[in-house]
């Protein structure tokens, strides 16, 4: 037997390291010096469905920069849009800031938005942000296809997502039917292809035995050790596994040249509430995320695409100008009722 | 008393009420698409599938829970205290962190693969996704709920009628299997219960594993922004969990579970396990190695390799501090929730006392998602005072995990004899006095497994802390949550890590604490 006190004191001191584990770089939380003096103007509510380990460093910036209070609650962007549907005209939140155009459209569609300042959208290309002016795309992801570099080589890899559809692939493929990026490709197809060529196309995929996954994340984990050959993700994910397993790891990513649907590029981006009590901080967190600092803070340490100009991008990505990539409207891809339903009727989605 | 008790049963059952209102109210914006897609053949398989897989997960985790809880609770196992401690803790475990991490040490080419590549050359292994791979990691993640329930009942049970059983020439084996078995069915039908619930609730492990559940085809519609179809499958949710509940009150009948007549329940003599202890011993290490150890050893590679390419890892102290404090007042809330409600359904049976029951049931097996959209639906709207406060975030942990602690403390006091209360009166106490100076002790063990049960399913609890807690207030599963969503390994590693040890200690304190039987 072990004693007690043994027992509590060992747990009690790994506790503390862990806790402590990397805690003296002290992170810079949005705490301004003294919160009695902070007036309600200087507040901000944010709903982030884009994850804290992605835009909360930049957040912090903001606050820091503006002494603004920002207070962010975090989730995925289905369950944020759905909460801010569920609260309507009561909801606290001055801002949305979406991971994809669906949850974008989402809240577009229950008129929750208000209209931006034009001085704010002109600052990106009109195909990404809203028609009507009530959001803007922040930053941009790319579709990709993942390569494993030991199995494939990339002069094996077709121009089109559609020549996946060749039995040379069968038993190659991995995808994540359920996930938001996927739907959002799948809604472009729809968009170029037509509904029955989409069809067509998500059971010639079936044909091949794709291995399903349930994410970007697991499906670059498997691309790497060679589970599958080939993965349909967003592009950013890889270079997480490359950061944390360093360059040996064997996956790559592959923009498709072919220009179709699976050379889409989406973006994340970020709207107004109408019912905000902070309109003034919401107009100046949104201008923050199109400036330069916040640009290249997405372009240098998320990895994905600025979307204004004047930034530079990470060593290994092709700049957004010279992707042959889909010209299409990111409103466009808000229909994801119609992409379900398909997906459904393709017997990918329960 | 009986009125006090209703009083406070009613306030429980408004709130369990709340989740299916909305619902309702949400089915009603539902168009004819969502009412055709519920009657599509791919929705009754879904159905199937999903009981099947309850079903499974259920009867596998009591022949891995009920094994541990004697041999923890009755034998002179080795290490039994520590056992004890360590086999509840996979319950803190996040589901879709567990799914991850076996999947990424059982798949075809993980870790386990690997590690067989460089001893045999095994080039890859058979998939464990689907049916298997679900099954397992459900099994070891939930099991303890089977686990906690039947070691409250069984460090209750009077020893005499095993004794008696003995001494009439049934050995060990059939004492268990004629006596001590059937004595323990509320508290297998209470912790089976419990987990048949949580795998039609779960997410993270079916989506990982590609077993498409009823659960998922939820997230798939809150995905797509349809909130009416969630709604409509979320009700069906609901009837199949009442199907469950029938089931389960079913096998209680009237049987009854204390013992009448002279003799007090005391400590039983320790069986000795003779050659027997080295395979109980290993069966005990196999289920502390799958369900913990590996987990946590991956955890602590993930960590450690992110360290090594010069991750910073934040400092979680604050975090750490919210995560316990949240989950160490919800425990004691629901427990305080739970009492009422379940000295009415066992001390008063009858028709509205066993809708009472069911009705608190009822919306166990539905997401938390589910849940929490309820409440910002009538909180924003209705309560704003009330809306993303910290007691809204714990009447949401209400909701959801007051079942947890009613089974517990239900089957403890099924096995308390009311004659012993009614002496007591007879001697002149007020209800309420007896309630505290006789019931109450006696409920201890009850008490202490109901709170752990809830206390380390807070800890995990996702959805509805996203949603609903007070805005900025960050949990240590939010913060796994986060990491993990977006391939950040080595931080959510160490939340994860910090997670099982944390809940490891009260754990510790209460068995340590256990009267000692020697």
């Amino acid at each position: 037997m072990f004693g007690k006190r043994t027992f509590f004191v060992l747990i009690l001191v790994m506790t503390i390291i862990i806790s402590a584990c990397g805690g003296a770089t002290s992170v810079s939380t949005a705490e301004p010096a003294s919160t009695e003096e902070v007036e309600a103007s200087d507040k901000l509510v944010v709903y982030s469905g884009r994850s804290e380990s992605l835009v909360g460093p930049i957040i912090a910036q903001f606050s820091e920069a503006t002494g603004i209070e920002v207070e962010v609650r975090y989730g995925s962007t289905a369950e944020i849009a759905a909460t801010l549907l569920e609260e309507g005209a009561n909801s606290p939140a001055d801002v949305f800031f979406a991971q994809d155009p669906g949850g974008l459209g989402a809240v577009t569609k229950e008129g929750l938005f208000a209209p931006l300042p034009e001085e704010t959208l002109a600052k990106v290309p009109a195909e990404f942000r809203s028609p009507d002016g009530l959001w803007v795309g922040v930053s941009a992801r790319a579709r990709v296809v993942v390569y494993n570099t030991e199995l494939v080589q990339p002069a094996e890899l077709p121009e089109d997502i559609w020549d996946f559809t060749d039995p040379k692939w069968n038993n190659k493929i991995g995808w994540a039917p359920s996930n938001g990026s996927f739907l959002a490709m799948v809604t472009a197809m729809r968009v170029v292809w037509g509904e029955e060529r989409t069809l067509e196309w998500l059971q010639g995929i079936q044909a091949n035995n794709p291995k399903v996954f349930e994410g970007n994340a697991p499906i670059v984990e498997a691309v790497g050790n060679g589970e599958v050959e080939v993965g349909f993700v967003n592009h950013y994910y890889l270079y997480r596994f490359l950061t944390e397993q360093g360059e040996d790891f064997g996956a790559r990513n592959y923009f498709l040249p072919g220009g179709g649907p699976g050379s889409l590029v989406m973006v994340a981006g970020t709207g107004r509430l109408a019912n905000g009590q902070n309109e003034a901080n919401a107009l100046k967190f949104i201008d923050f995320m199109l400036s330069t600092v916040a640009q290249q803070y997405f372009a240098s340490t998320t990895y994905e695409y600025a979307l204004t100009e004047g930034v530079n991008l990470q060593r290994e990505l092709t700049p957004l100008a010279e992707l042959n990539r889909l010209e299409i409207d990111m409103v466009d891809l808000d229909d994801l009722a119609g992409t379900t339903q398909l997906l459904q009727e393709a017997g990918l989605l329960p | 008393m009986t009125p006090i008790l209703w009083g406070f049963s009613i306030l429980v059952v408004i709130a369990i009420l709340l989740p299916i209102t909305y619902l309702i109210i949400r089915v009603m914006g539902a168009g004819s698409d969502a009412w055709q897609g519920l009657l599509r053949p791919q929705m009754f398989e879904t159905i199937a599938r999903t009981a099947w897989l309850a079903i499974a997960v259920t009867t596998v985790s009591a022949f891995i829970a009920v094994p541990i809880a004697w041999l923890t609770v009755r034998t002179d196992l080795p290490f039994r205290k520590m056992w004890a401690i360590l086999t509840p803790l996979p319950l803190v475990i996040p589901s879709y962190v567990g799914g991850y991490l076996f999947a990424s040490a059982f798949g075809p080419r993980g870790l386990l693969q690997q590690l067989l590549e460089t001893l045999f050359g095994v080039t890859r292994l058979p998939e464990i996704y689907g049916f298997p791979g679900a099954m397992l990691v459900l099994t070891l993640l939930s099991y303890p709920y089977i686990l906690l329930s039947t070691r409250a009942a069984l460090s209750k049970l009077d020893p005499s009628l095993e004794e008696a059983s003995r001494s009439l020439g049934y050995g060990n084996w059939s004492t268990f299997w004629r006596v001590t078995l059937p004595l323990l069915r509320p508290a297998l039908g209470a912790g089976s219960l419990l987990v048949a619930l949580y795998v039609l609730r779960d997410f993270g492990v079916v989506a990982i594993m590609r077993y498409s559940t009823f659960t998922r085809a939820i997230y798939v519609s809150y995905t797509s922004f349809d909130r009416s179809q969630a709604a409509l499958l979320s009700l069906v949710v609901v009837l199949v969990t009442l199907v469950f509940l029938f089931i389960e009150t079913r096998t209680l009948s009237r049987t009854k579970y204390f013992q009448i007549g002279t003799g007090q329940a005391r400590p039983p003599a320790l069986i000795q396990l003779g050659y027997w202890r080295l395979p109980a011993l290993l069966f005990c290490v196999t289920v502390v190695f799958a369900s913990l150890i590996l987990p946590s050893g991956l955890l602590i590679y993930w960590l450690i390799r992110g360290l090594r390419a010069g991750e910073v890892i934040p400092s979680l102290g604050l975090i750490a501090w919210n995560s316990i404090s949240a989950s160490a007042i919800g425990a004691i809330v629901i427990l305080l929730a739970a009492i009422p409600v379940v000295i009415l359904i066992v001390r008063r049976p009858n028709k509205a006392t066993l809708l009472l029951h069911r009705i608190t049931y009822s919306t166990f097996a539905l997401p938390g998602v589910v849940i929490a959209l309820a409440l910002v639906f009538f909180g924003a709207n209705h309560a704003p005072w009330l809306y993303q406060t910290f007691p809204m975030l714990l009447l949401a942990y209400g909701i959801l995990f007051l079942p947890q602690a009613m089974g517990a403390v239900r089957t403890t006091l099924l096995q308390i004899s009311p004659n012993v209360e009614e002496a007591a009166r007879s001697l002149g106490r007020h209800p309420v006095q007896v309630f505290f100076s006789v019931t109450l002790p006696l409920l201890k063990s009850g008490l202490i497994a109901g709170a752990s049960l809830v206390f380390l399913t807070i800890m995990k609890e996702l959805p509805a802390t996203l949603i609903l807690a007070p805005i900025g207030f960050k949990t240590l599963a939010t913060s796994i949550w986060s990491a993990v969503s977006e391939a950040f390994f080595a931080q959510a590693a160490a939340p994860a890590l910090l997670i099982v040890l944390m809940s490891s200690l009260p754990m510790a304190y209460f068995i340590l604490n256990e009267k000692n039987v020697e």
